[in-house]
């Protein structure tokens, strides 16, 4: 994978591990990527924020988020990275949903990401197509704004979109190709689990609403 | 108020006292919730004292038995007490999480050095 991120883009690499047990951090290490180990597993929004929080203190200028499963192709980099350079957003979000996509939601999922697309639409104007997608470019301003206190840390998806729209960013978004996740296995898993999700996205966006811009 | 219910309510109240007052002095409570927890036993001793108290607020809040004006009040104060540690477990998860971030950046400086210091041309890491 950062052998994947080197052939694109001469960057600098950071992998949060969030207190993974396996030989994670030795090798993405040994690969010559800089390692943050959280003492203990925290979830995922908070293994993002860490990394706002490092890139805040390194004073880097822009910041490119991928997932660690390899479902995020390196290749796009380079264009997500030239949209917010260039100026023309603050964000920019890889969108795996448009036309020549090959990428293939389940019902379930597909259905939420509806949802939350019709409700992103009616909130903020914008059309997010993929609000889900955990591979961004950020700006400095962006990620500076994302280590308050009040960013979701549980689910950080829909809600965070909004929070940042409010906020004056702007979002933009760049079609990308996903690959399913080699291990079939996603963050969001039975019915129970998904059912609550979509639950506490709804009140985490309406309670990012009644909050103060 | 029967003979019975007074001294079961009073003993009550006192063991409560005495549980506290131990848990402060063996420094397993902190002061700050102490007062609480004092207070309450206090407000039963009070009432069990001056019964026609309870009869005033009863009538007051239109209640029909005194039972119920208890039951009340006791649920009231159980639903803040409640509220309350939910705030302070919101606080403290995020200051627990604002801690670990910060120790995990802290910790990285070292973890990845060392072996930067074993093949020093690995790579280089500037700030953009």
């Amino acid at each position: 994978m950062i052998d994947n991120i080197r052939r694109y883009s001469d960057v600098d690499i950071v992998v949060i591990d969030d207190g993974s047990q396996d030989g994670t951090s030795l090798a993405a290490r040994d690969a010559g990527a800089f390692v943050i180990r959280h003492p203990f597993n925290m979830g995922y929004g908070v293994a993002l924020q860490t990394g706002y929080k490092y890139a805040v203190e390194k004073n880097y200028g822009v910041l490119l988020q991928m997932d660690g499963d390899g479902q995020h192709s390196a290749e796009f980099i380079p264009e997500l990275f030239r949209q917010v350079e260039n100026f023309n957003c603050d964000v920019a979000i890889g969108s795996r949903f448009h036309a020549e996509s090959q990428y293939r939601a389940g019902f379930l999922k597909s259905t939420g990401i509806y949802i939350f697309r019709k409700i992103i639409w009616m909130i903020t104007g914008e059309k997010i197509t993929d609000p889900t997608s955990g591979y961004q470019c950020l700006n400095r301003k962006a990620f500076e704004f994302l280590t308050n206190d009040i960013f979701p840390c549980d689910y950080p998806d829909a809600n965070v979109i909004i929070m940042l729209h409010r906020a004056g960013f702007k979002i933009r978004e760049i079609p990308v190709e996903m690959t399913s996740n080699p291990d079939g296995r996603s963050m969001h898993q039975g019915i129970f689990t998904i059912n609550y999700y979509l639950f506490k996205m709804f009140l985490s966006i309406f309670i990012t609403l009644i909050r103060k811009k | 108020m029967t003979i019975h219910q007074k001294v079961f309510a009073i003993f009550a109240s006192i063991v409560i006292f005495i549980v506290i007052i131990n848990l402060v002095k063996k420094n397993k409570l902190k002061e700050e919730y102490s007062w609480l927890w004092l207070l309450t036993g206090f407000v039963m001793i009070i009432l069990v004292l001056w019964y026609d108290l309870l009869l005033m607020i009863t009538r007051l809040i239109g209640a029909v038995q005194p039972t119920t004006t208890v039951f009340i009040f006791a649920i009231l104060f159980l639903i803040c007490v409640a509220l309350h540690f939910a705030i302070k477990i919101s606080i403290l998860t995020d200051q627990v999480k604002n801690l670990s971030q910060k120790i995990s950046l802290l910790d990285a400086e070292g973890y990845n050095n060392s072996l930067i210091n074993h093949s020093p041309d690995s790579h280089n890491r500037q700030p953009q």
